[in-house]
């Protein structure tokens, strides 16, 4: 007799030299289910689903398609069990359209016919309700028509067990809701679906049962009917924790920096800053909202200095000296020269902002280290700023000298984060600074920011998790395609109406504008 | 990195052995490692030896010894050897650490010999030695960091490929000097390279190539702490490491790309001096003798430190010192000494792969739990 379980795996555990990324995981999931793997960024999940997937092979333990014990030792095993993966980062050729993709690598010994892929292809999103023009290139798609291809591929192939790697991390509100529906006829039609994820109220909407991993143990399954978001965290953080975020009003706040109308025009002659214009005010939050890409990195590489623009102004009012600079065409040496203390946390810690090869001393170093007339370097106070850090923030590291890369993605973030508020800012930039963090530490980068902002630094947050944009920030601009379609207040913002403005095209509101000018 | 290498490896089919990388390992241990790969170098050596001639390894490898350092002549020759090997190596390693692969060392050394032997044929006769011979040294440095220069200045101007770019000035300098050994030969148009008489670099302690030594040692321990304590040394790593930071932290890239390879073409120039006024006490095109080339592989090996740059270059001129007397005292011809020299070569390189690897059977494993 057949089971009803699609895929079971015992004990696995695997190792990578001495981290210890799954150990005595058991779990399954059944035909016509959808199971969450929830747990922290780092906690095995990606690596337990790459096991399933034939990417890596683990040290023991036991694997059952169907009831029968089996081997999976690359991906093409995988691909014979009808298992089919959707990793986080899409592998598709960008120059073919969808159909190309999906179909290529496959090996026909009937012959090639592209009319009858379409069909085939055609049928799929028939049954299931997706969205996909077959004909359309990938490089015109937007990420969630890019998901849907990889879905598809996978489906093409035959796979009867889809894992979905963080399927949500790149999609707004509308979309993920698209992609549940689609999920959910998934289920309805017997097919098994792992989901990762890591976020809590996904994995209550759409899940049947939840496995919990911790640290690379696996912790429990429950189903999802019987559980609560509460629980949920504990299991997955090992003990109680709050989350909320005290959002404090803000005090005596002005100006401190007015962008106006910049615009920027990128290498492959794309706009991606069209007249973005906004003030970021003292003592406040200002949240930059929007699907990834859509020129949150320009925007506060222009501010820094990192990026040439074509036009508009970069105002900031020196507190101090009561004066204003212009801060457009000027080098980040030019602008601290001018006394302007601006922070920033970019989104690329380990590739900008930190050096993944140097010890925590020399990192500290990066903004410092020209200060004095002396051709040597000082490593003295960068060395107690490190010790600092490390003790303030509860960095864990076994020394000031070890290098960085070496750390965890938290660890590494608060070594980035504690440097830049280190000089005493005026103005604080981050870009997804929790990104790939646990939610302890990712509290501890909410506290930091709040710090700043009660200190009456002006601080810019670019987030991506809308939760806690609306629970930290005191205005969200959203921005899509380069331009701000929005500025909401943070305090009375829904997610849906921040969610629309993301989505929001060139076209509407080119036609919001018209509209405008014929009012009047 | 650690996830990736083990994928790919575990495409090795049902997974008999997988490599992963080690997180970290302890220094005696890496240099067991190393030395267990020198013994197993010389033990595949002593079989092809066998096999290609019949003679007793032990002999061939005694041979070898003798031929590095059998008498106090050949000493100081290895040492001289080391030292301008070193010296170039040295130079290549501030532009390697900023990953800017400058492969244009042998045209760097050439171009600075070539300016050495100018003032000594120009300027020899109407200069008296003591200014004679600084001169020479700062003219050589000028043109070794000119020739550097001129690719850097086109990789920060137009983001040319420098790897392309420093090879071919290579042969540009190597025909420049051939064609003023032609012209300075006596007789004229003979190719007999004249012997340079005026400011040959003086004897220290009746030994012809102290100086040279001393100059050597006294640039490593200035590289050392150019790289390790100075801002610039600071700005070179971030640089390497990543542009994107160096940027974000307000490091001018071009500028630092130039300076850096002006001290790499300045310090090559260097070695051009020594080898002209200092050893050779003339000029021909193949007076840099590949050196540019090997002190990539030196520099290597000795992850861009200067200390075991001292180790790595050493070796090397052992092992080719070594391998050709072993050519010339069996009468084999130098392809032999040259398959010796490779063998141990790619020993040492191989050894890296078990020191930031390491090997372990799934089978095993699996039985030991």
């Amino acid at each position: 007799m057949k089971s009803n379980v699609a895929l079971e795996l015992k004990n696995i555990t695997k190792t990578f030299g001495s981290v210890v990324a799954n150990k005595n995981v058991s779990i399954q999931v059944k035909k016509g289910e959808i199971l969450s793997i929830l747990g922290e960024n780092g906690s095995g999940k990606t690596t337990l689903m790459n096991m399933v997937s034939g990417i890596y092979y683990p040290d023991s333990g036991e694997m059952f398609i169907d009831g029968d014990p089996v081997t999976i030792a690359s991906p093409k095993d995988a691909f014979n069990y009808k298992i089919g993966m959707i990793h986080q980062h899409f592998k598709l050729v960008d120059v073919f359209s969808a159909a190309e993709n999906i179909i290529l690598g496959l090996e026909d010994k009937n012959g090639f016919n592209m009319t009858e892929y379409v069909k085939k292809i055609k049928e799929i999103t028939d049954l299931y309700g997706f969205d996909l023009d077959p004909y359309k290139k990938i490089y015109e798609m937007s990420v969630s028509e890019k998901q849907t291809v990889e879905i598809i591929k996978v489906l093409f192939r035959g796979a009867d067990i889809l894992i979905l790697d963080e399927p949500t991390a790149v999609l707004t509100p509308q979309e993920t809701v698209k992609l549940f529906a689609v999920l959910r006829k998934m289920r309805e039609s017997g097919k098994a679906i792992i989901i990762i994820t890591h976020k809590l109220h996904e994995v209550l909407s759409l899940s049947d049962s939840v496995a919990v991993l911790r640290k690379g143990e696996y912790i429990g399954t429950v189903k999802t009917a019987e559980t609560n978001e509460s629980q949920l965290t504990e299991m997955m953080v090992g003990k109680k924790i709050s989350l909320n975020i005290e959002r404090s009003e803000p005090q005596n706040s002005e100006d401190r920096l007015v962008v106006n109308k910049i615009n920027c025009i990128n290498r492959e002659g794309v706009k991606v800053l069209d007249d973005v214009s906004f003030t970021a005010r003292s003592g406040e939050i200002l949240g930059i909202a929007g699907i990834a890409g859509s020129g949150q990195r320009e925007l506060l590489e222009a501010i820094a200095g990192l990026q040439y623009l074509n036009d508009g102004e970069v105002l900031y009012n020196n507190p101090k000296t009561k004066t204003t600079e212009n801060l457009r065409d000027k080098t980040p040496i030019q602008i601290r020269q001018l006394g302007v203390r601006l922070a920033f946390v970019p989104e690329d810690r380990l590739g900008m902002g930190l050096v993944g090869n140097m010890d925590i001393v020399d990192n500290m170093m990066l903004r410092s280290y020209k200060k004095g007339k002396s051709a040597f370097l000082q490593r003295k106070s960068p060395k107690s700023l490190a010790e600092e850090i490390i003790d303030r923030l509860e960095v864990v590291t076994p020394s000031t000298s070890t290098p960085v890369r070496r750390l965890s993605g938290g660890n590494v973030q608060k070594i980035l984060v504690g440097r830049e508020i280190a000089s005493s800012p005026t103005v604080l930039m981050a870009a997804y600074p929790v990104r790939g963090l646990d939610i302890n530490s990712s509290y501890t980068i909410y506290n930091l920011l709040n710090e700043q902002k009660q200190k009456g630094v002006a601080v810019i947050f670019v987030g991506e998790d809308l939760d806690v944009l609306l629970e930290l920030c005191d205005r969200i601009m959203v921005i899509g395609g380069g331009r701000v379609t929005g500025i909401v207040d943070g305090r009375t913002a829904t997610k849906e109406e921040i969610g629309l403005l993301m989505t929001k095209t060139a076209d509407e509101q080119k036609q919001d504008k018209g509209g405008a000018v014929e009012n009047e | 990195m650690n996830k990736l290498t083990n994928a790919v490896w575990n495409c090795f089919g049902k997974a008999s052995i997988h490599i992963a990388k080690r997180d970290d390992i302890a220094w005696w241990k890496s240099w067991i490692i190393r030395v267990i790969s020198v013994v197993m170098a010389l033990i595949v050596c002593g079989f092809l030896t066998v096999a290609l001639t019949d003679l007793n390894p032990i002999d061939v490898y005694v041979t070898m010894i003798k031929g590095a350092v059998g008498t106090p002549r050949l000493v100081w020759n290895l040492l001289q050897n080391t030292a301008i090997l070193l010296c170039v190596s040295l130079a290549v390693t501030p532009a390697f650490k900023m990953r800017f692969w400058n492969i244009g060392a042998e045209g760097q050394v050439l171009i600075g010999g070539l300016a050495t032997a100018t003032c000594m044929i120009f300027l020899g006769e109407v200069v008296p030695g003591p200014v004679l011979i600084p001169m020479m040294f700062v003219i050589s440095v000028i043109a070794g960091a000119f020739w550097a220069f001129i690719p850097a200045f086109f990789k920060a101007r137009f983001n040319s490929n420098e790897t392309l770019f420093t090879l071919m000035m290579n042969y540009i300098a190597i025909q420049i000097v051939a064609y003023f050994t032609l012209e300075w030969s006596v007789p004229k148009g003979s190719g007999t390279p004249r012997t340079l008489e005026f400011g040959q670099l003086p004897m220290l302690f009746g030994q012809k190539y102290l100086i040279n030594i001393i100059v050597v040692i006294l640039i490593t321990v200035l590289m050392y702490i150019y790289l390790k304590y100075t801002k610039q040394g600071y700005e070179i790593s971030v640089v390497g490491e990543s542009e994107n930071t160096a940027r974000y932290i307000g490091i001018n890239v071009k500028k630092v790309i130039l300076r850096t390879m002006a001290i790499s073409g300045a310090v090559c120039g260097i070695a051009g001096f020594l080898l002209v006024a200092g050893t050779d006490h003339s000029l021909k095109s193949d007076t840099a003798g590949g050196r540019g080339f090997t002190a990539i592989m030196v520099s290597w090996l000795a992850k861009f430190h200067p200390g075991f740059m001292v180790l790595t270059s050493l070796l090397i001129v052992f092992l080719e010192k070594g391998a050709s007397k072993i050519s010339e005292v069996y009468r084999l011809n130098s392809s032999f000494s040259d398959i010796i020299t490779g063998i141990i070569i790619f020993f040492i390189i191989g050894s890296e792969f078990f020191i930031n690897y390491k090997i372990k059977s799934n089978r095993k494993s699996k039985e030991e739990n």
